[in-house]
């Protein structure tokens, strides 16, 4: 899938808690878009955020890349590794943009200590308002590869889906490329598993 | 081969094609990157210095032995480098000098948002903006070149936005430049004649810069349509561009100091409206309107925070792309302390004694929020010791008894060294924290002087923190263990009531710290648990109450037994 907007950008936002794998998976993301000749920035922000609260990562690609972030009604596609992130970053994504998100919960500490409260029923909210929503219990599949923490391969593999026109082989080479070797076939599986799901 | 790169890792490129030698820097985000990835390259010295002071020194030292030479430092830490810089304007250097400095705008992770512009103007240092990797690449080999072409350190200005954004670079070769001899020059000395001296040769540089930038190249015009000219710099210039496309056109400006004259005043007369799109101060406004330019600038466009394409259109009056939304609330998700995270014991232990905790600046700031709550304010790297030997004198005995400044091991040995003198030599009954978890944690990991080991993990000199309190005039150090609440507590209670100054050494390693060993995840024992929530106190992210008891998450816990402590009922084991 391409955008459409002037800049005939594509957008994708990977969101979700730090420390869940965001980085890795945008690494991934890039190095295939590259691969494919386009133009490509990814934005992201360290320090702080890491520390367990919500991250984003902003990936664009085209025949020419200007702004390096993506803004409130600019995302082709938000890939989200957390129900509650998903939601956070909705005005991000243009009307019939596509969502794909875990349906995994991580409570926030204002809702751990009952100072706010985790909305209920966010992905049925998310497609009545128009996004074009895909969610799926996407850790358990991760667990099933073989670690939880394979859910950036899982999900990589989900969006991987959306492009047919890159070829499976490249995703592959770009996930050798940015995952320690002894952890290859685990990530390998996971990926598998997301594509194909 | 094209590599999509950070635009951090994209200035370490450029410092090492340029053939740079020796990097000395103290972590900052956004600016860390910059000498990690340039320590990855064998044919860079590069090492963590205790602060950004002794970083510039050693650089500018290394500069006079005939070297080229970086640092790297964010926007606050050139406040504490900047004694050396404006003297080092003055004194020149022998081989070439490179700066650099990340601001960050939108304040992601720093306590305030200056513009480091600013600086270049006052201490008449030239300053080069990229505004993407590959521009980082390029300049920061460009900043060797004036720095020696002109005899003077160059700054290579980044912002969060460019230093953690990747994109495309093409990489070069390293240009291997030999060591320039050293020869003593008794102008050197920067004493009252020679200061004088030097004052005048850096006027006559800057006049040389300023007719330099006209046609330099780093300043860009990018002539489209005519109805707009839009002046702009580093990320400014990717909005703007996104915004217009080829409808307006643009002065992109890459030598941010000193700034051309007769190149400003052509390009406003080439357009019929002249936009000044810079983030933070108006810096490049200022410029135009010292020039009779009439601008359109921060009438505009906002001083505080980041820019973004939106913004500009929605200042502009231009339509915004409509979106997707829904009506829940959204709730926040600070930042917070990591499960097992040493410093959680401690700020426990500081809200129970109901103290004024006078902050600083690292992880261990995430003190301040609920359900901890226990930092009343922090202010810069050494505050906590100075600034609560300031507060103790002015209150007195009834402060010195309900206060304490916590710090961690590297803020410590950054800046609070010479705040816990003031209190042994000032004589303050002041009770000082340092949250030793031997490691610069939340700039993500890096070895300081009290860990044993240099950047790149090998052995190294190691500062002994309760020789040295005690050598500047401590009688009373103590060394705690965090993870045992009743040891804290007991210290914290004699050390305030103390009629003399103290320190406590709160020391456990960072949980996160590769090679930490963790202990397995907690249980809870569905029977014995009431649901009383006193677990929760602590604030740790991997304890929940569902349906009235508490739930330990197994993925986040790593066993360290805080909140057993907590239960009254032993429904929490191991």
């Amino acid at each position: 899938m391409r955008g459409d907007d002037r800049m005939a950008c594509t957008n994708i936002m990977i969101v979700g808690v730090g420390g869940q794998g965001t980085l890795l998976a945008s690494k991934m993301l890039g190095r295939v878009l590259l691969d494919q000749g386009f133009d490509v920035k990814v934005s992201e922000v360290h320090g702080m955020s890491q520390r367990g609260g919500s991250v984003v990562t902003y990936v664009r690609f085209g025949d020419r890349v200007c702004s390096p972030v993506i803004d409130r009604g600019e995302a082709d596609v938000i890939l989200s590794f957390e129900q509650l992130e998903a939601a956070r970053w909705l005005e991000y994504l243009k009307p019939g943009g596509k969502i794909i998100t875990n349906l995994q919960k991580i409570e926030p500490m204002p809702v751990i200590t009952g100072a706010a409260v985790y909305p209920d029923a966010l992905v049925d909210k998310m497609r009545a308002a128009g996004a074009d929503v895909e969610a799926g219990d996407y850790l358990s599949m991760a667990v099933e590869a073989g670690s939880a923490k394979a859910v950036n391969m899982v999900l990589m593999g989900k969006l991987s889906a959306l492009f047919p026109e890159i070829p499976e082989a490249d995703w592959l080479a770009a996930l050798e490329a940015v995952v320690p070797a002894r952890f290859l076939g685990m990530n390998r599986a996971a990926f598998a598993a997301g594509r194909r799901s | 081969m094209k590599e999509l790169m950070l635009g951090n890792k994209a200035v370490a490129r450029g410092l090492y094609e340029a053939g740079c030698r020796f990097i000395s820097s103290y972590p900052g985000t956004p600016s860390t990157e910059i000498t990690e990835e340039a320590a990855l390259y064998d044919e860079i010295y590069c090492e963590w210095a205790p602060n950004e002071k002794v970083a510039l020194e050693a650089a500018h030292g290394a500069s006079l032995g005939g070297a080229r030479a970086a640092c790297a430092m964010k926007h606050v830490g050139l406040n504490v480098a900047a004694d050396p810089l404006f003297s080092i304007s003055y004194q020149g250097l022998n081989a070439g000098l490179v700066i650099c400095v990340a601001d960050d705008p939108g304040m992601h992770s720093s306590q305030n948002e200056q513009d480091s512009r600013h600086y270049a103007k006052a201490a008449k240092v030239p300053m080069l903006e990229p505004s993407d990797s590959a521009e980082a690449v390029a300049f920061a080999k460009e900043a060797f070149e004036i720095s020696e072409r002109f005899c003077t350190p160059v700054f290579l200005k980044m912002c969060t936005r460019v230093a953690h954004s990747q994109s495309v670079v093409e990489p070069g070769t390293r240009t291997e430049v030999p060591l320039v001899p050293y020869v003593k020059d008794p102008t050197k000395v920067m004493m009252t004649a020679n200061s004088r001296n030097a004052h005048v040769r850096v006027e006559k540089r800057t006049k040389e810069l300023t007719a330099w930038a006209e046609t330099c190249g780093l300043n860009r015009v990018e002539m489209g349509g005519t109805g707009i000219g839009v002046i702009c710099d580093s990320t400014s210039y990717q909005y703007a561009r996104e915004v217009f496309g080829d409808g307006a056109s643009y002065l992109k400006i890459g030598l941010v100091y000193p700034l051309p004259e007769k190149l400003f005043l052509d390009f406003a007369a080439a357009v019929d409206r002249v936009i000044v799109l810079e983030e933070l101060d108006p810096v490049l406004e200022e410029h135009c309107r010292m020039l009779g330019i009439p601008v359109e600038g921060k009438a505009l466009f906002p001083i505080c925070g980041e820019f973004s394409q939106n913004l500009v259109r929605s200042c502009l009056g231009l339509p915004v792309p409509p979106s997707v939304s829904i009506d829940d609330p959204i709730p926040p998700r600070p930042p917070v302390m990591c499960a097992g995270c040493p410093h959680r014991g401690m700020f426990y232990t500081l809200k129970k004694h109901d103290c004024m905790v006078y902050g600083d600046i690292g992880c261990y700031t995430l003190g301040a929020l609920a359900p901890l709550n226990s930092m009343d304010l922090n202010v810069c790297m050494g505050a906590s010791c100075s600034g609560l030997h300031g507060f103790n004198k002015a209150i007195g005995p009834e402060a010195e008894r309900r206060s304490v400044g916590v710090i961690g091991d590297s803020t410590f040995i950054h800046s609070g060294i010479t705040g816990i003198i003031d209190i042994a030599y000032n004589m303050t009954n002041s009770t000082v924290i340092i949250l030793d978890n031997s490691i610069t944690g939340m700039t993500g990991h890096q070895q300081n002087p009290t860990t044993g080991k240099n950047l790149r993990g090998d052995p190294a000199g190691k500062v002994d923190l309760e020789a040295l309190c005690r050598a500047v005039g401590f009688a009373r150090v103590r060394v705690v263990d965090p993870y045992d609440l009743a040891a804290v507590d007991e210290a914290v209670t004699e050390e305030l009531a103390a009629e003399e100054p103290s320190v406590i050494i709160s020391r456990r390693p960072c949980v996160m710290i590769k090679g930490t060993v963790h202990k397995p995840p907690l249980t809870v024992d569905a029977d014995k648990c009431v649901g009383c929530r006193s677990c929760m106190k602590i604030g740790c992210p991997a304890i929940s109450v569902q349906d009235k008891k508490a739930r330990i998450d197994a993925t986040q816990c790593i066993g360290c037994g805080v909140c057993t402590q907590m239960c009254r009922f032993g429904a929490l084991a191991e």
